[in-house]
């Protein structure tokens, strides 16, 4: 009996949660390890000064203290942290150092590691450390920026950082589109600072192994292995002296697992105190110092022609990327500027990224990376120029959506860093389409701007790219236990996104084995050679991958032993699930060999993938109280395959209800001061359950990605790319009759309630 | 100072300083761990425990409060099986990274208990206090919802 297993496209129940659900899961503040410490981290009060001194005498001399590590514990240079994407030279001088290095530039950087018997006492003993900071003044915003009351870094002469410059066609073909071009409108936006704001804090165990000179660190997420290299690099340590285990790690959405201060700092303490170290961060510890996001304004213009035809777009682009450039602190800036055309042909581009300095907590990406802010820019300027030519929205999108026949279409290719990539596939008409009927949009639009029990009704729709599948690869290993069970091994890791149950349906359908008798293992740099891990939503894509070829290689390697034991050639063995034939003889595989079977393999991908789809919503404003209530949100989306609909269906919605965060709820407000006034969930608003009950999502398989072997596109962070754009515009067309239109996010009831004052004062004076 | 109490059926003691949280006596000083801290100041409430049945945030109590109380945790809700309500947040696929979920599952349990009718304007009011940063609560308040009839079965216990 030949079986043929059929668990990818099933919305199978997850492996984790059978755990997770009871309280077994192990998060890294689980972990205990015999005779450790506790870190607790002095974090600077102040924004921007210079360190005057330091005398931490008196808490050394409190019972359970046992070391107070500083910048000079760790040799005669500070280390400082690298970039992980988008090296370049000239922005070294923004690296942050792994403790504050004379300067001090944001409130929240480490200073000092205090190192004690519980983490108590430790928190005690910063109370008596004596720490004098000579203020300088503080960078909060643009303006300060770039007329540079203060500089963060003297040497480097300004607060620029760099530009990003994203093109398509020539400047001088720009030049004379927005010349010659019917019509052209500039604008104004802004998105406000936000964060991933994961709900497990980070945290990390080290242990420092004297007899065997080895580092294991517990609490890795997303890139374990780039992370080992680093931290074995500053440490003076082989690679393979270092090894990060990642435990249940409690969501990551682009901002866990990037090389952070801790990340050197706690290893270092342990390494120095020859006793395991345990840190874990509190909230507003991680609201200072895990990666903010987002913090974008904008001067742009878009061209259209008479018939709605887009041009092109222009402009500049300003990012706050706060008081250092974090490991991928360029990708939200970049993509804000590459990505600006989105899913609609734009033959004419050039915009540019500046990225500022300043002194608040320094960025890095967050799902949907200069997506969100991008998506919001350009659909606000859609909707607006659909107002001034008299165009009906839904038709000059459709108008403009890259068609399935111009397949593969590149998008603006960006600079000093070079990158460019182009659209896979994809049916953006189909699928803007069946969201309108899905959603109704026909039938419900007609309550557009209606006033119904004190709320004005607005709808909008938008579609979104998704890149994904980063490479350049990912690896899995197999090793077929002898009696019989796939462990698998991965590069890939899991930040909560179901990764052992998908990659256990991949491995079944490609190995044809049971799937109950397979376990994933991943993340943790013991696992393969080398290892890439979570981000620009890859998992699946680049570790799925990789099983597929593993898989292949495996079969292989059975058939030959097989046919050791057959007397016959590997050619003339049956593979049939749990067993092997020849001429009607046969073998179970757990009785196949006397030791495991491993083959190892990799995937290798220059292409992105891209998901694609369209969003509408229906919301209703009261204009008495600038609050905006969700009445309907439908997202379709097409990933080319899906693996599991559950887990699928369930990264859309959390996606979007992010995006509805973003969108009227979460903002990090600083003062004059560089203080952050926003540093607790008191302060700092979630969505929570009562906010946003009616999500809809529907999930296509329309067009398989052609660049992988399982078709599938990189998901996840979709959801939640068109949001901002879509709630703005939809309050606009709710407030229509006032001419309302929000340029800033988030859209907040007083900012709403702001807006609507200033319309009603226009309306009555002219 | 010794502190005694009932945590998941057994007497247990633990020698805390007095400002020792409830929560941290937990994790730290007794090893169950299931019970998480995500904020530690009350609003996300993912450490939320039963007390004698009330669900409460067991970051925002210390652990002398509890003496000679009687203390559940995520833990203390299964035994080899599920939970009507554990496996119903499978089923819905209610959690994602799983930090929140012992949270939501206690807050659920209490609500239920006490009032195994609640609609779902009840449910998500009450759930409305704890954070969730993966699913956007439509999966939780679906499993909760679904849940019902297990409680209502029961009378109300």
């Amino acid at each position: 009996m030949k079986v043929s297993n059929s668990y990818i496209g099933r919305p199978m129940e997850r492996v984790e949660d059978l755990r997770m659900v009871r309280g077994k899961g192990t998060y890294v503040a689980d972990v205990n390890r015999p005779g450790q410490l506790y870190a607790v981290i002095l974090r600077s009060s102040v924004a921007h000064g210079k360190i005057r001194s330091f005398d931490a005498t008196k808490a050394l001399e409190l019972p359970g203290v046992r070391h107070v590590l500083t910048a000079g514990d760790l040799g005669t240079v500070v280390p400082r942290i690298p970039l992980r994407l988008q090296p370049l030279p000239e922005l070294e001088p923004f690296h942050q150092p792994v403790l504050a290095d004379q300067k001090v530039r944001y409130v929240g950087e480490p200073v000092a590691v205090v190192i004690a018997d519980s983490a108590a006492v430790a928190e005690d003993a910063l109370e008596h450390i004596d720490l004098h900071i000579d203020v300088l003044p503080a960078i909060t915003n643009r303006e300060q920026a770039e007329a540079r009351r203060a500089v963060l870094f003297e040497n480097h002469g300004s607060n620029t950082a760099i530009t990003w410059k994203a093109f398509r066609s020539s400047a001088d073909a720009v030049e004379e589109a927005f010349k010659t071009a019917d019509y052209v409108r500039r604008e104004q936006f802004k998105i406000q600072r936000h964060a991933a704001m994961f709900m497990e804090p980070r945290g990390f165990v080290a242990e420092w192994n004297e007899a065997a000179g080895k580092l294991t660190v517990w609490g890795a997420a997303k890139t374990a292995w780039h992370n080992r290299r680093v931290l074995a690099a500053a440490l003076g340590l082989d690679v393979e002296a270092v090894d990060l285990i990642e435990v249940d790690v409690g969501g990551g959405f682009g901002s866990r697992g990037e090389f952070y201060p801790e990340d050197y700092l706690i290893p270092a303490a342990a390494k120095l105190v020859r006793r395991p170290v345990k840190w874990t961060e509190d909230r507003r510890e991680h609201m200072m110092s895990a990666n903010h996001a987002r913090d974008i304004e904008c001067d742009v213009e878009i061209a259209v022609s008479r018939e709605g035809r887009f041009i092109g777009l222009r402009g500049q682009i300003w990012a706050d990327i706060g008081a250092y450039l974090r490991t991928n602190g360029s990708v939200g800036p970049r993509n804000v500027a590459q990505y600006m055309s989105g899913p609609y042909c734009f033959e004419n581009i050039d915009l540019k990224s500046s990225m500022l300095t300043t002194n608040k907590t320094p960025s890095g990406t967050y799902r949907g990376p200069g997506r969100f802010e991008t998506d919001f820019i350009r659909e606000r300027l859609i909707d607006i120029v659909a107002k001034d030519l008299k165009i009906d929205r839904v038709e000059l999108r459709r108008r403009n959506l890259v068609a399935d026949s111009q397949m593969p279409y590149p998008l603006a290719s960006i600079t000093p860093y070079d990158s460019s990539t182009e659209l896979d596939s994809g049916d953006y008409h189909a699928v803007f389409d069946l969201c309108m009927k899905e959603f109704g949009w026909a039938e419900k639009s007609k309550l557009s701007g209606k006033l119904i029990d004190g709320y004005y009704h607005g709808f909008a729709v938008g579609s979104f790219i998704e890149g994904g599948a980063a490479g350049p690869k990912e690896d899995a290993r197999l090793v077929l236990e002898t009696n019989g069970l796939l462990s698998v091994y991965l590069g890939s890791s899991s930040v909560g996104q179901g990764l052992e149950t998908i990659m256990a349906q991949i491995a079944a359908d490609a190995t044809e084995l049971p799937y109950e008798k397979i376990t994933i293992n991943h993340g943790s740099t013991s696992h393969v050679k080398d290892g890439y891990g979570a981000y620009h939503s890859r998992s699946t894509v680049m570790g799925g991958s990789a099983i597929l070829l593993a898989a292949e290689k495996l079969k292989v390697r059975i058939r030959e032993v097989a046919a050791a034991r057959f007397a016959c050639s590997p050619d003339d063995v049956t593979i049939d699930g749990e067993q092997v034939e020849h001429s009607s003889k046969y073998l179970q595989l757990a009785d196949l060999s006397d030791t495991p079977l491993e083959v190892e393999a990799s995937f290798f991908n220059k292409k992105y993938t891209w998901a694609y789809g369209t969003q509408a919503a229906h919301v209703a404003v009261d204009p008495g109280t600038g609050h905006v209530k969700v009445i309907d949100y439908l997202s379709v989306e097409d990933v080319g395959r899906m693996i599991n609909p559950l887990t699928l269906h369930g990264q859309a919605i959390g996606s979007i209800v992010q995006g509805l965060g973003g969108a009227f709820l979460e903002h990090l407000v600083y003062d004059e001061e560089g203080q952050l006034l926003t540093g607790s969930f008191a302060d700092y608003l979630m969505p929570t359950a009562s906010d946003f009950p009616i999500i809809r999502s529907i999930t296509l398989e329309l067009k398989p990605c052609p660049n992988n072997p399982l078709g599938a596109k990189g998901a996840g962070e979709g959801g939640l790319i068109p949001v901002g754009g879509i709630m703005a515009n939809a309050v606009a067309d709710a407030l229509s009759h006032l001419n309302v239109q929000p340029m800033e996010l988030p859209l907040s009831p007083p900012r709403i309630w702001q807006l609507v004052q200033a319309a009603e004062v226009d309306r009555a004076t002219t | 100072m010794q502190v005694e109490f009932e945590l998941n059926g057994k007497s247990v003691s633990a020698e805390v300083e007095a400002r020792t949280t409830l929560a941290d006596c937990i994790r730290d000083d007794l090893r169950q761990t299931g019970t998480h801290l995500g904020c530690e100041h009350g609003v996300c409430g993912a450490c939320t425990v039963l007390v004698n049945g009330d669900a409460v945030r067991s970051c925002l109590m210390l652990a002398v409060q509890v003496c000679g109380e009687k203390v559940v945790t995520v833990e203390g809700l299964s035994g080899d099986e599920l939970s009507p309500l554990q496996a119903s947040f499978r089923k819905h696929h209610a959690l994602q990274c799983g930090f929140c979920t012992p949270g939501f599952i206690t807050t659920a349990h209490a609500l239920l208990t006490n009032e195994p009718d609640a609609d779902e304007d009840r449910v998500r009011d009450v759930l409305s206090g704890n954070l969730c940063r993966c699913t956007g609560y439509v999966p939780i308040v679906e499993a909760v919802l679904d849940a019902r009839s297990h409680y209502a079965r029961r009378g109300g216990k």
